[in-house]
């Protein structure tokens, strides 16, 4: 009997994309670069983080008759980006049969208190998180992998450590405790019990975790790797600095060798500038992206 | 899951990687980001000459690609990428395979098929008709992921023919 869109399909993608790069592309001609420099897949949308933070405004949805352009260019898997809660423009991804959709923060949201029903689509979702409770109540919604949320469009790494040990840190505390606890675990991450009973005994995800917001070099990239990250998502990091091409191949070589210190340096070598950055700390509350999703 | 089977396993980046394993297995991905990768490490004439050397080779998805004739070339078959669809075609279904028992759940996706493969090559399993799992000497590709509906049996029969 076949199957379609069942949750080991859905997941089963992310799990192919693992030890990879994923890069933020706005046209076809960037998606042509990031497949030529390695990336596993590319993610569509209208501006990149760092712009949408200059320019401010609402951030929708990417013209469809640009993700169509870029699935034409490329035979990588082309993911794209809906706003939190706008499950209308889910179903328009669902329908250019991009491979992944993003609900992202990085977006403005469209509802502030319900994320979609990822359950009710064909097409897998990728959710970000900044801690575990987060996680697995995108998980317990129909997402079939998770990043870590990091802060998008600053070139700024610390937000992606801080949520990427808080969500490994978390995995491991629940497995110190006894099945009374995890109910009380549950309770405490606002999660699904069966979710935290299966990380409390299987000590990761049950979905493939990507490390997302703030990677803008090699290093970086080798960093998050090291502290547990299954792979990465490179935003305003690669097409805002002054070689993306060079840039992106580099991340992609310090992310299969991230354990490699020698291969680590020598693709970092001679890259020029990295993106225009900013400093997280020195941003006001409400300029803060991750602190969208609920 | 070829640890949980009992083997021992190493991951292949570079060449120096593939000394002494008595069998390689070619793991899904993505065949585009595995051929740059392949060429940046200088992986091509290293994982040539394994297979040359008659050890057993499991080939899965994207590694069946790689063995093809527009990739590593030891392989006389043509892979078609992404034969079923894009990833909202991804599907599952039991497979009937010579020499296992019962069905195979096998998960595909965003898979390949042999579009065309030469008289050495062995047809196991098809799908609407398009071949997914075949033999050739001792390389045995498979267009789908059965360690993703846990099914072990597929690595188990690549196990047994380790020396």
């Amino acid at each position: 009997m076949r199957d379609e869109a069942t949750f080991r399909v859905k997941a089963g993608l992310a799990e192919m994309l693992k030890g990879g790069v994923i890069m933020d592309v706005v046209d076809a001609e960037q998606a042509k670069i990031a497949e030529d420099s390695g990336a596993v897949a590319v993610m569509a949308l209208e501006r990149v983080p760092s712009d949408i933070r200059r320019d401010g405004g609402v951030a929708r949805m990417s013209d469809p008759a640009m993700i169509k352009g870029i699935q034409e260019a490329v035979t990588i898997p082309v993911m794209a980006k809906a706003r939190i809660g706008h499950f209308a423009e889910a179903q328009v991804l669902e329908a250019l049969e991009v491979d992944y959709i993003d609900e992202s923060e990085v977006l403005t949201p469209a509802d502030e208190a319900n994320h979609i029903d990822k359950w009710a689509f064909k097409v897998p979702f990728v959710c970000g998180a900044t801690h575990l409770g987060e996680a697995l109540r995108r998980i317990g919604e129909g997402a079939a992998m998770i990043r870590s949320k990091g802060e998008a469009g600053t070139g700024d790494i610390v937000e992606a450590v801080r949520h990427l040990r808080s969500i490994r840190g978390e995995i491991r505390r629940l497995g110190t405790l006894d099945d009374m606890e995890l109910a009380t675990a549950a309770k405490e991450l606002q999660s699904p019990l069966d979710l935290v009973r299966q990380v409390a005994a299987d000590q990761k995800l049950p979905v493939v975790l990507f490390c997302a917001g703030g990677i803008a070099t090699p290093a970086d990239a080798s960093l998050v790797m090291q502290l547990g990250a299954e792979g990465v998502f490179v935003g305003s990091g690669i097409f805002k600095s002054d070689n993306p091409a060079l840039r992106a191949a580099a991340i992609v070589e310090a992310t299969t060798h991230f354990r490699d210190a020698d291969r680590v340096a020598k693709a970092s070598e001679g890259l020029g500038s990295a993106m225009q950055s900013l400093e997280t700390r020195k941003l006001e509350e409400q300029q803060l992206l991750a602190n969208r999703g609920w | 899951m070829l640890r949980d089977l009992g083997a021992q396993v190493r991951e292949v980046r570079v060449p120096a990687d593939l000394e002494g394993l008595d069998g390689l297995v070619m793991p899904g991905g993505e065949s585009t980001t595995m051929t740059l990768g392949i060429k940046r490490e200088g992986l091509g004439d290293p994982l040539r000459a394994f297979v040359r050397s008659g050890k057993p080779v499991l080939g899965t998805c994207a590694g069946m690609i790689m063995l093809d004739r527009e990739h590593l070339g030891v392989m006389d078959t043509l892979c078609r990428r992404n034969a079923f669809g894009r990833q909202i075609r991804s599907f599952e279904e039991d497979l009937t395979i010579p020499g296992i028992e019962g069905t195979v759940r096998a998960v595909f996706i965003r898979a390949p098929w042999l579009a065309e493969y030469g008289e050495a090559v062995e047809i196991l399993a098809s799908v609407d008709g398009h071949p997914v799992a075949a033999r050739q000497d001792n390389m045995l590709v498979i267009s789908f992921h059965p360690e993703i509906a846990g099914e072990t049996r597929v690595h188990e029969l690549f196990l047994t023919q380790l020396t």
